[in-house]
């Protein structure tokens, strides 16, 4: 995952898990099922708008509420490269890297990139470039440990590699 | 510098003798739980991964709660599939239809939770057990899985917040309106990454329910966890039921907390959150006139013993009101017994209410209560975002027992003051 390019998706604060992955739809784990219903409850639109690569943006506390990882896995599923926010609730951010979605903390971006913008991300250096407005944005970086995990793939192959 | 009650716990775990805030551990844990939601794509990953043993199969525990008593062919397969597991690996705490309860009312009452313990739980609500002085919280099915595998989960050990509480609730006020008080004053990301910690001459006024019912919604704020000190109180809740030692915790006098609350428990009202946040609140005399379609008293907030007894009790003598569907589900197989026992069942069904087995059901839109199109319901429940109980433009109302009590008699959103 070294960059990721496409058209931004915005949302506003306090995406919940609830409307990422409806509960409804809980009673399976097949993701291009569960991609199906992604975001269905406050933008029916999502799934028909999204275009493999595009990037989901959105303000504070992304992914509160429940922990189901289907919530993660479906909007990867979807086809999103990359979730941009100002905050995620905790175990969103966790569920995030241990399944491989990338996200990228960073209010600078979450504030300035609109809806539709062209956007591109370096992810080793955490720089967020917004084509259509032609500025960048410099997201926080993963702390070490953190990086180590996505680099061995995730946290049961991570797991494994120590056994 | 000191710690706090949680750092205390999670450096135990560590083998260290101290942790700083912010610092990453490998904790070991004491219990990890899923449920038949989360519980299939745990499996998914652990077998994925190929791993073919099981940590300690007396310290896992797999619950079918969610859509169970299944609801279709597909929650029949995921609780098959869970089940398949359990018997594979004998796990000592799989709990199946008839003697399942909601999980987070479950495991205190079995004693399978205890003080000083580290928990993890594949489902966010599993920061309930610090009712009980225990460090636990919610992690999802990856993380649920590698902790299946090895009994281990790395934290990042975060720093607390202190609500300090005096005073004492007044009548038909309980755990769930501080707790929604809280939410409202600090948002729903207010506690963000970080614990709850409830200290406080307040604390000794409050019920093991009450508690639970506070440590549930911490995750509502944003929290890592909620946790109470244990106390007689405590004590007296795990005599019988957890034969096991245990450790008790405190918080060093010099512990650093990022801020610190001062909450008097008399001056809290009974308090509503309105869709769709629950740190939307409002108190009860400032909700106006909001008529209703549906009240659910259960869940893993308020589906304990004490919470039927404070609906039964409002509800006693009287009658739901016409076109208002009543739903009370208690969350144990002994919460339920005890219902019949002390005539709580006969004053629902008799009030014109339905009383089902355990599950979680309608708190999240699963089965057994769902909204249509424009529905209102008031909830005991724990979350009101879109669609949470069922169509999107349907809404949910947080409240207390004694609130959804008093509003499906009146037939709009009440405080049990108002229909004595």
């Amino acid at each position: 995952m070294d960059t990721a390019k496409g058209t931004a998706i915005k949302y506003g604060n306090n995406v919940d898990t609830d409307v990422i992955i409806p509960a409804r739809y809980l009673n399976t784990t097949d993701h291009k099922e569960l991609a199906s219903h992604c975001m269905e409850d406050i933008d029916k639109g999502f799934v028909n708008k999204v275009k493999i690569g595009d990037i989901m943006v959105a303000g504070e506390n992304f992914g509160c509420g429940s922990s189901r990882e289907h919530a993660p896995i479906a909007i990867k599923a979807s086809g999103i490269s990359c979730v941009i926010a100002s905050t995620f609730a905790r175990i969103f951010y966790r569920n995030s890297i241990n399944i491989g979605l990338p996200i990228l903390e960073c209010p600078e971006a979450s504030e300035k990139i609109m809806d539709g913008d062209e956007v591109s991300i370096d992810f080793d250096s955490g720089t967020i470039r917004n084509i259509t407005r032609n500025e960048t944005y410099q997201a926080l970086p993963f702390p070490e440990f953190i990086q180590n995990i996505i680099a061995r793939g995730g946290l049961l192959n991570s797991i494994r590699e120590d056994k | 510098m000191g710690m706090t009650m949680t750092q205390k716990i999670l450096a135990a775990h560590a083998g260290l003798d101290s942790v700083m805030a912010g610092q990453l551990i490998n904790a070991k844990l004491d219990m990890v739980l899923a449920n038949d939601i989360t519980g299939p794509v745990s499996i998914n990953e652990f077998e994925g991964a190929g791993f073919d043993k099981v940590f300690d199969k007396s310290r896992i525990s797999l619950v079918m709660d969610h859509f169970a008593p299944n609801k279709d062919i597909k929650s029949a397969e995921q609780c098959k599939k869970c089940r398949t597991f359990a018997k594979r690996f004998d796990i000592d705490n799989f709990y199946d239809v008839g003697e399942m309860g909601i999980e987070h009312a479950l495991l205190p009452e079995k004693g399978l939770v205890c003080a000083g313990e580290a928990i993890i739980g594949a489902d966010s609500h599993t920061c309930t057990y610090g009712a009980l002085g225990a460090f636990s919280t919610g992690v999802g099915s990856t993380d649920l899985a590698a902790g299946i595998a090895t009994g281990q989960a790395w934290f990042k050990v975060p720093s607390a917040i202190r609500f300090n509480l005096t005073g004492k609730l007044s009548e038909h006020v309980s755990g769930k309106d501080v707790i929604l008080h809280i939410i409202g004053m600090i948002g729903v990301d207010g506690a963000l990454y970080r614990s709850m910690e409830f200290t406080g001459p307040g604390v000794s006024s409050l019920s093991i329910d009450d508690r639970l019912c506070i440590c549930n919604m911490a995750i509502e704020a944003g929290g890592k966890n909620g946790i109470f000190p244990v106390d007689e109180i405590t004590r007296e809740y795990m005599k019988g039921r957890v034969e096991r030692s245990y450790n008790i915790y405190e918080a060093d006098d010099d512990a650093e907390y990022d801020q610190v609350y001062d909450i008097d428990l008399s001056s809290i009202k009974s308090t509503v959150s309105f869709p769709h946040l629950p740190d939307n609140t409002r108190t009860i005399d400032e909700v106006g006139d909001i008529a209703i379609d549906q009240v659910v008293i259960g869940s893993c907030t308020n589906g304990r013993l004490s919470d039927m007894k404070e609906a039964a009790g409002i509800m006693a003598g009287k009658h739901v009101a016409k076109g208002v569907r009543a739903i009370i589900i208690p969350a144990t197989q002994q919460v339920y017994k005890d219902s019949i026992r002390n005539g709580y069942v006969d004053t629902f069904i008799d009030a014109g209410c339905i009383v089902s087995t355990p599950t979680c059901g309608p708190c999240l839109g699963g089965h057994m209560g769902i909204l249509a199109s424009g529905e209102r319901c008031v909830a005991t429940t724990n979350r009101n975002f879109v669609g949470r109980m069922g169509a999107a433009d349907s809404e949910v109302y947080l409240a207390s027992p004694a609130v959804a009590a008093a509003s499906a008699i009146a037939g709009k959103i009440s405080g049990p003051e108002r229909s004595k």
